[in-house]
C-alpha cells in the first residue's frame, strides 16, 4: 500500500536535512508503530508524507496505492486515503465540525466518482461514529476544535477518521496528552475502525499506547532513519532499556 | 406642465445651450446625458408625480448644486463626471435574448456558480435583462394578501401617486436632501424604489423583498427606498442587489429610510453584489449609499448587509435612537477582493435614554483591496444609561490588500457604557493545511473557513439570504489565493 524508500527530506527555511534515507513498506491490514527519541523526525515524516508545506524531499520516493504520492496536492493526498491525525488539531471558529466533514466526505466522493451521501446517511454514520469514539453528539455540532478539551480534540481527530474511513492512518502522537480514560478510548476507536485494508501508522513516544494497539511492526526511528524493527516485543524492551543501547549498536 | 411630452423636451433641450445634447435617439426614453432643472422636470412628468413632489426635487437639485462631492473616506478614485450620466433611461421596447446561446457565458457561469439550474438559469436571464434595461424593478408578489392586511408594498413612485398623505409626511425626514452629496443627488433624480408601510401591531406574515438591477451602460442608478413601520408592528425587509455589468464605471447612488415608530421593529437586510470591476481594476460600480433609520420610543432597527460586489463602497447605515429605550444593531460583512474599496460602517446616534446598540462588522480584504470599517458612536448629553458594544473584525487574505479601523466614539453623558474591540488577523497556515488535509482543496478551505468567520453576521440574515451570501462569498474569494 505505501512503500518509502530512500527517502531524504529536509526543512526548506532552514535546508537542515532531517530524513536521511528512510525506507518503508506498509501493507493492508498491518499496523506499524514508529517510535524513537525527540528531534529524530518521526513529525516530519507524518508531514512530509500528508504533505505539508515547508519541507523539500530532496531524494528517494513514495508510492501509495500505485501512486507517485509526493507528486500530489494535499488534499487529492487526502481524497486518495491518507489522514493525518494531528499532533497539534487546529481551531476553526464558526465552521461547524458536522458541515466541515459533510464537505470534506462530498470532496472525496466526488473525486471517487460517486454521489454524495444523502443528508439522512451523512446523520447515521455521524452517529455511528460519535459511538465508536464515544463522543457527545453535541461536539459534531460545534465549531471545529473550538474550546475542546485537549482530549476532546484528540477524539475529534479519531471521529473524523471514522466518517472520512482513510487506507492509510498516521497518528501523530495522538496519545500525547491523554488520560488513561481518553487513551482507552481513542484506541477503542483505532482498534473498532481497523479492518484487512487499511493500515495504521502509529508515531508515539510511548509503549502506553501499544497497550490497547497492538502493532504488528516496531520501527526505531533515529537521525532520520529506521535503525531498527521489531515487533511489538521491541517497544517493551525500549520501554524497559531507553534508545541508548540501540544507538550504541547500530553506530558499530 | 401637462401633456409636456418627451417630444416637447426634446426640442426645447435643442433649443437651448445644451453640452451633451440628444445622444440617444428619444423613443428609448433615454433622457440625455448631464443633469439640469429641464431633466428633472422630465423624470418627474415620466413618473407622473404631483406638483409638491417635484418641487422637493428642483429643492434638493438646488442644494445639490451647492455642495462638494465629499472626500473624507479611505478611498481612491476618479470623481464621475455627473454631466456626463443620463439620469433616466427605461426603454419602451423589452430586449429579449433570442435564444440561450446569446447569453453571456460569464453570465451563465455566474449563475452555474450560484447554484442556479438550467431551467432556472434560462428562466432567470430572460428576466434578468428585463430587469437591467428596464430602469427599477420591483418584485411585489403576494399584494393582494398583504392588502388584506393594511400592508402597502409598491414601487415608490406608485405611492408618490397612491399615498402621497404617507410619503409627504415621512419622505427625507431622516435622510433630508441636504444630508449629503450623494443623497442631495438622489433626492433630485431618483427613479424609482420601494415604498413600505406596515400599520399599526400588525406583523407582516412574510419577508419582503426587493432586488435592484442596475442599467444599461453610461446611466446612473438611484433608487429610493422608504419603509414605515408604525406602531408595535413589525417587518423584515430584503434587499438584493445582483447584476453583473462589464464596462465603464456606473454610479449608484441610493438612499434608504427606515421609520419605526413607538415599539415597531423593522430587520433590513441586504446582499450587495454589483459587479466589482475586472482583475486589473478597470469598470465596476461606485457604490454611494446613504441608510438610515429613526427609532421612536422603544423601537428596534436592526440592519444586516453582505458587501461583496462593486468597485467603490460608500456605506453607512445608521441609526437615530431617538425615542427612550430603542435598540439600533448592525451587522455586516464587507468582503473586498481584486482592487475593490469599500469604506463602510454605521452611526448609532444615542439620543433617548437608556438606547442600545449592537456594532458587528466583519471586514475580508484579499487581491489588492482596501477595505476600511468606519464607525460613529454618540451618545448626546440626554442618553442617560445609553449603552453601545462594538466588535471590529478584519481578516487579511492577502499581503497586498490592507484593512483599516476608524471607529469614532463622541460620548457625552457620564452613565453610558460604550465598549469597543477590534482585531486584525490572517487565515494562518496550519488552519488551512488542517482542512486540505481533509480533502477540501485550498480555494473550498479559504471560503469554509472565510464563512466561519463570518458566520455571526450570516446568522443573522433571512435563512433564503444566508445561503446566497455564503455561495457569494466563496465566489467573491475565488482567484484570491496567492
Amino acid at each position: 500500500m505505501l512503500t518509502i524508500k530512500n527517502l531524504h527530506a529536509s526543512i526548506e527555511e532552514e535546508g537542515t536535512e532531517i530524513l536521511k534515507g528512510l525506507d518503508l513498506q506498509v501493507n493492508p491490514g498491518e499496523v506499524h508503530a514508529i517510535m524513537g527519541p525527540n528531534g529524530s523526525g518521526k513529525s516530519t515524516l507524518a508531514s512530509v508524507l500528508a504533505g505539508k508545506d515547508g519541507y523539500e524531499v530532496t531524494e528517494g520516493e513514495v508510492s501509495f496505492v500505485g501512486k507517485d504520492l509526493l507528486e500530489l496536492e494535499v488534499e487529492d493526498r487526502a481524497k486518495e486515503g491518507v489522514f493525518l491525525a494531528m499532533q497539534y488539531p487546529v481551531e476553526i471558529p464558526g465552521v461547524s465540525n458536522i458541515n466541515f466533514l459533510r464537505l470534506a466526505l462530498a470532496e472525496k466522493h466526488k473525486y471517487e466518482g460517486k454521489e454524495p451521501l444523502s443528508g439522512k446517511d451523512f446523520l447515521a454514520k455521524v452517529k455511528e461514529a460519535s459511538a465508536i469514539v464515544e463522543m457527545d453528539s453535541k461536539l459534531a455540532s460545534r465549531a471545529v476544535n473550538v474550546g475542546f478539551s485537549g482530549g476532546e480534540k484528540k477524539r475529534n481527530e479519531i471521529f473524523q477518521m471514522a466518517i472520512l474511513e482513510p487506507k492509510l492512518a498516521i497518528l501523530d502522537e495522538t496519545d500525547s496528552g491523554l488520560d488513561i480514560d481518553a487513551l482507552r478510548i481513542v484506541a477503542g476507536g483505532v482498534n473498532k475502525l481497523k479492518s484487512d485494508k487499511n493500515a495504521v501508522i502509529l508515531i508515539t513516544h510511548y509503549q502506553r499506547l501499544l497497550n490497547y494497539i497492538k502493532p504488528d511492526f516496531v520501527h526505531v526511528l533515529y537521525q532520520g532513519k529506521i535503525i531498527k524493527t521489531g515487533d511489538s516485543s521491541l517497544a517493551l524492551k525500549l520501554e524497559e532499556k531507553g534508545y541508548d543501547w540501540l544507538i550504541e549498536e547500530n553506530a558499530q | 406642465m401637462k401633456g409636456y411630452t418627451e417630444e416637447e423636451l426634446e426640442k426645447d433641450l435643442q433649443n437651448q445651450e445644451y453640452k451633451y445634447g440628444f445622444v440617444s435617439n428619444f423613443e428609448t426614453d433615454r433622457a440625455p446625458n448631464g443633469l439640469n432643472e429641464d431633466i428633472i422636470r422630465f423624470i418627474s412628468e415620466k413618473r407622473e408625480e404631483p406638483e409638491w413632489m417635484l418641487e422637493k426635487r428642483l429643492m434638493a437639485f438646488n442644494a445639490w448644486r451647492e455642495m462638494v462631492e465629499p472626500e473624507w473616506a479611505h478611498l481612491r478614485y476618479e470623481k464621475p463626471d455627473f454631466q456626463a450620466i443620463s439620469y433616466y433611461s427605461a426603454p419602451k421596447q423589452q430586449k429579449k435574448y433570442e435564444s440561450w446561446d446569446e447569453v453571456d457565458p460569464e453570465m451563465k457561469e455566474t449563475m452555474r456558480k450560484l447554484g442556479i439550474s438550467l431551467e432556472e438559469q434560462q428562466r432567470l436571464t430572460g428576466t434578468a435583462v428585463d430587469f437591467v434595461v428596464d430602469s427599477v424593478s420591483v418584485a411585489t408578489s403576494f399584494k393582494e394578501k398583504l392588502k388584506e392586511l393594511g400592508i402597502i408594498f409598491c414601487p415608490i413612485s406608485e405611492a408618490v401617486r397612491e399615498h402621497p398623505e404617507l410619503v409627504k409626511k415621512y419622505l427625507g425626514t431622516v435622510v433630508p436632501p441636504t444630508d449629503n452629496f450623494y443623497a442631495a443627488l438622489n433626492s433630485a433624480v431618483f427613479t424609482d424604489g420601494s415604498f413600505c408601510y406596515i400599520p399599526k401591531g400588525v406583523r407582516c406574515p412574510m419577508e419582503l423583498s426587493t432586488y435592484f438591477r442596475i442599467n444599461e451602460g453610461g446611466t446612473g442608478q438611484f433608487e429610493r427606498t422608504l419603509v414605515i413601520a408604525d406602531q408595535d408592528s413589525y417587518v423584515s425587509y430584503l434587499e438584493g442587489c445582483t447584476a453583473p455589468q462589464r464596462d465603464e464605471n456606473q454610479l449608484h447612488a441610493a438612499v434608504v429610510e427606515l421609520i419605526a415608530l413607538d415599539n415597531a421593529e423593522i430587520k433590513y437586510s441586504t446582499v450587495q453584489n454589483w459587479y466589482p470591476g475586472d482583475k486589473e481594476g478597470k469598470g465596476g460600480v461606485f457604490n454611494f449609499v446613504t441608510k438610515r433609520g429613526l427609532c421612536e420610543k422603544g423601537a428596534k432597527i436592526s440592519w444586516t448587509q453582505v458587501e461583496t460586489g462593486s468597485a467603490i463602497t460608500w456605506k453607512y447605515p445608521s441609526c437615530i435612537l431617538k425615542g427612550d429605550n430603542s435598540i439600533g444593531e448592525f451587522y455586516s460583512v464587507a468582503v473586498t477582493n481584486g482592487y475593490q474599496q469599500a469604506d463602510t460602517g454605521t452611526k448609532m446616534i444615542h439620543l433617548g435614554k437608556n438606547t442600545t446598540s449592537t456594532i458587528i462588522s466583519k471586514g475580508i480584504s484579499a487581491g489588492f483591496s482596501q477595505n476600511s470599517y468606519r464607525g460613529l458612536v454618540q451618545i448626546h448629553p440626554n442618553a442617560e444609561g445609553a449603552r453601545n458594544r462594538s466588535e471590529c473584525d478584519s481578516l487579511l487574505l492577502s499581503d497586498t490588500s490592507g484593512a483599516h479601523t476608524f471607529p469614532y466614539i463622541e460620548c457625552k453623558n457620564k452613565s453610558a457604557h460604550v465598549e469597543h474591540e477590534a482585531t486584525t488577523s490572517k487565515i494562518s497556515e496550519e488552519q488551512l493545511f488542517y482542512v486540505r488535509q481533509r480533502g477540501i482543496d485550498e480555494e473550498k478551505a479559504i471560503g469554509l473557513i472565510v464563512n466561519g468567520y463570518a458566520k455571526e453576521v450570516l446568522n443573522r440574515m433571512p435563512m433564503e439570504f444566508a445561503v446566497e451570501a455564503q455561495k457569494l462569498l466563496e465566489i467573491s474569494l475565488e482567484n484570491s489565493v496567492g
